[in-house]
């Protein structure tokens, strides 16, 4: 006669959800999920050992200074005008600058280039935007800079893309974006920072 | 009334779990320095975390500041460091990576630092080849 067999009691499961819920919220507690976001900037390579001062001989309608003082104040100069100016400033200013659509004398000079998918262009490949900062100027006032610079040419590329292409900057294939890139290249030289104090 | 089957409940939970395991990161440095980072508009996203290396840059914690005194410091990994210290940092960065080219250096800066701190660690790493940099912020609209 057949013993009948007895059930094997199975394992009381019901608290391995209450353990995996306490894993889970300790994973919540301890990691972060913020995506860090910044202004992303390229630095230029180290100065070569032999390479003599880079006071390279550029004239000077092509270049724009902005300098920042110990106060973080903002001083805009080019060939016909130089000044303080507000933050709010400087993004037509360097638009203005950079296109130079009128090809006035006093921004900088043009010339033909020829840029694969666009063909022959009038630019101004040659400007340079000369960052200057004091060792005491607030770091605020130097990320804001950068900030509205790197929007200047955002917005000079997205004008340009949209008329050529149709489409935003971001939006274009890779070698799009290169030949707008080489319409509007970003020329930003941080020199050497100097005394700039102004009244100090 | 038959009771719910609850049976796969785990499942369930340990699947969330592994999903938040895979999408965060652990916090893998205690902060030593304090830093409210600026806002601004073209940020970008720090899209591959394993190539990002942190430098943090503001003055000490408020319950570090009794020993530390309140003046800029610079924070890499767990402790305090001198702008020069940088290149060891950045080579010791650098070892256990894979695409070393693709290497960004993130710094998150108090917005009231003065520059002569930035500018001395920028130095530091061109002089170290580490080109691509990136200044943390949050966005604004």
């Amino acid at each position: 006669m057949a013993k009948k067999k007895k059930k094997m009691p199975g394992l009381n499961t019901s608290s391995t959800a209450d353990i995996s819920f306490m894993l889970l919220i300790f994973f919540l507690v301890t990691t972060s999920m913020d995506t860090d976001m910044g202004l992303a900037r390229r630095l230029p390579k180290p100065p070569e050992p032999d390479q003599e001062d880079a006071t390279m001989d550029i004239k000077k309608r092509n270049i724009l200074y902005v300098r920042l003082n110990f106060n973080g104040q903002l001083w805009i100069e080019d060939e016909t005008t130089r000044g303080y100016a507000e933050i709010s400033e400087l993004r037509p200013r360097v638009k203005e600058f950079v296109k130079n659509e009128q090809n006035l004398s006093s921004l900088p000079e043009k010339h033909v280039k020829n840029i694969d998918l666009l063909g022959q262009c009038f630019v101004t490949d040659k400007h340079v935007v000369s960052v200057q900062t004091d060792r005491a100027t607030p770091y605020n006032a130097y990320f804001q800079v950068q900030n509205e610079l790197v929007a200047a040419y955002n917005e000079l590329r997205n004008e340009l893309s949209k008329q050529k292409f149709g489409r935003e900057y971001q939006y274009l294939k890779d070698e799009e974006k290169a030949a707008i890139r080489q319409y509007y290249p970003q020329n930003i030289s941080e020199a050497e920072p100097k005394k700039y104090g102004g009244d100090q | 009334m038959p009771e719910m089957n609850t049976s796969s409940l785990p499942d369930l939970i340990f699947t969330i779990l592994f999903f938040f395991m895979m999408v965060t990161t652990m916090r893998e440095v205690t902060l030593k320095v304090k830093f409210t980072i600026p806002a601004g508009t073209e940020l970008e996203k720090l899209e591959k975390k394993s190539v990002v290396s942190f430098i943090y840059v503001g003055p000490p914690t408020d319950n570090l500041r009794a020993q530390m005194g309140s003046g800029t410091r610079i924070q890499l990994n767990d402790r305090y460091a001198e702008a020069r210290e940088v290149m060891d940092f950045i080579a010791a960065e650098r070892q256990g990576m894979t695409n070393q080219a693709e290497q960004v250096i993130s710094i998150k800066a108090d917005q009231h630092t003065q520059m002569g701190y930035i500018i001395d660690i920028k130095e530091v790493l061109r002089k170290s080849w580490a080109l691509r940099i990136n200044y943390s912020a949050t966005r604004r609209n």
